[in-house]
């Protein structure tokens, strides 16, 4: 049976981590290589890059850091952010990430989706949707719409069938974040997930809201998702990857226990 | 060549393969020319992709009889993933004639598979699961039952023959994950992403004289 997956996710900027990373024993890292390759042996199944860097010309500063990652780390890792062409993508892959993943580019233009995965396969191309809830209406039947340009832009585009489009041009996982839970540490959306989730081929990666162990078991079973994405509850050193999977694996969930 | 071959015929980036093996410090090179696949200690077969395109670029490159010809020869061989498909002898995938170094066929995945409980099972099977040894075999030499392994596919191969069938996985039915004959051996999840026990799995193959039994 497969295992459900939970996956740091990393912010980096110009070749460091945008937050300081503080674990327990009080280290305070900037160097996301470290960082990946403690939590590659914690038992991270898997890992996401997201590239903030603003400038165009600092881009090549990421793709070293991808570069030394693959060095470092043999689980997959995907990298976001900035990614705009095929060409994007073929670096980031040869430099040595399992997968891309695409957000506001896609929004603009679909065929990227299509390109990617005809070039590369479906199971390299992810689809990062940042996701609002604001009921349901005229053209946003689901109540759920996709924003874009890390939050600024409401496209009047309807997550459900956004999702559904970007499957069928071949997309093949879907990262699907929720602004209205992210940074609250309060919990994922659940009812986004599940709509989501149940309503596509591909897995779905939860993220957003995650603050304690009880969340990710809640989308992990009632979001119905297949991985979930983590972010300051491991950075900030309240747990670690192998205390969240342990809590997991007493309440029923199936996750990757030896490595 | 001296160290491990990488088969390059166009299916997939092989270079996660080679950043493994060189962790490992393991010498491999990326190669696509059938005579230097031949003369090489090993050989690893990987691959992602559709079998149509992959069976279509090996014939015309000669690779295809390349491979059988160091099958023959008794050099140990390691396919992954689509190169644990396309040695059978066809594919539900584009329908294709494959390799035929093993007998049987390659399947996808039933629609509507569930799991115990009736959850719907999503294709392709992605991440990570257990793999159930049927026989010892030296490349699982040090791995454990509850290792994980990364997969990523919605094929999968069914050998005729029992006694190639080295292991099995189970995702709304139970498939076989692992395939040997003599100096052939392939999986179907990817070694050099399954962290430790992938990496053991590379450095078992890097050792393994070809005789397929421990």
């Amino acid at each position: 049976m497969l295992s459900k997956r939970i996956i740091p996710c990393l912010d980096v900027r110009d070749g460091r981590l945008t937050k300081g990373i503080k674990f327990k024993n009080n280290i305070d890292i900037g160097d996301p290589v470290e960082v990946a390759e403690k939590y590659y042996e914690e038992g991270a199944d898997e890992l996401v890059f997201y590239d903030i860097t603003a400038s165009y010309e600092k881009r090549d500063i990421m793709i070293d850091t991808v570069r030394r990652v693959a060095q470092r780390i043999f689980i997959p890792f995907s990298v976001g952010g900035g990614i705009r062409t095929v060409d994007d993508m073929r670096r980031v892959l040869l430099a040595g990430a399992e997968k891309v993943s695409v957000n506001s580019a896609a929004v603009r233009d679909p065929e990227i989706v299509s390109q990617g995965a005809e070039k590369f396969g479906s199971q390299c191309i992810v689809l990062g949707m940042d996701v609002k809830k604001v009921g349901k209406k005229e053209g946003i039947p689901s109540g759920y719409e996709i924003v874009i340009d890390g939050g600024r832009t409401y496209t009047g585009i309807d997550a459900l069938e956004w999702a559904r489009k970007a499957t069928e041009l071949g997309a093949g996982e879907i990262c699907l974040n929720s602004i209205d839970a992210d940074g609250t540490q309060q919990g994922y959306e659940i009812e986004l997930t599940r709509l989501i989730s149940t309503n596509v081929e591909v897995p779905v990666i939860a993220s957003g809201g995650a603050g304690r162990p009880e969340h990710l078991l809640e989308v992990l079973t009632e979001g119905k998702a297949d991985a979930a994405l983590i972010a300051s509850m491991v950075h900030y050193g309240m747990y670690t990857i192998y205390e969240l999977k342990r809590f997991l694996s007493e309440n029923g969930i199936k996750v990757r226990a030896k490595w | 060549m001296e160290g491990i071959a990488i088969v390059d015929y166009g299916a997939g980036n092989l270079t996660s393969v080679q950043r493994a093996l060189k962790r490992l410090n393991i010498r491999s090179e990326i190669t696509k020319d059938p005579s230097s696949i031949i003369k090489a200690d090993r050989i690893i077969f990987p691959g992602v992709g559709a079998a149509g395109r992959a069976m279509q670029t090996l014939r015309i490159s000669g690779i295809d009889d390349a491979l059988r010809m160091a099958f023959k020869k008794g050099i140990p061989i390691l396919g992954i993933c689509l190169g644990i498909q396309i040695i059978m002898e066809r594919s539900d995938e584009d329908g294709v004639e494959c390799l035929g170094i093993i007998p049987g066929e390659v399947k996808r995945f039933p629609e509507d598979l569930r799991d115990k409980d009736g959850e719907r099972l999503k294709v392709p099977h992605m991440g990570w699961n257990r793999v159930s040894l049927k026989r010892s075999h030296p490349l699982f030499e040090g791995i454990s039952p509850d290792h994980e392994f990364y997969f990523v596919h919605s094929y999968y191969p069914c050998p005729r023959e029992k006694e190639h069938i080295i292991g099995e996985t189970e995702y709304g039915i139970i498939f076989c994950s692992v395939v040997a004959k003599d100096n052939f051996a392939a999986l179907q999840f990817h070694p050099e992403k399954s962290g430790r026990p992938g990496l053991k799995i590379l450095e078992n193959f890097s050792c393994w004289d070809g005789q397929s039994y421990a």
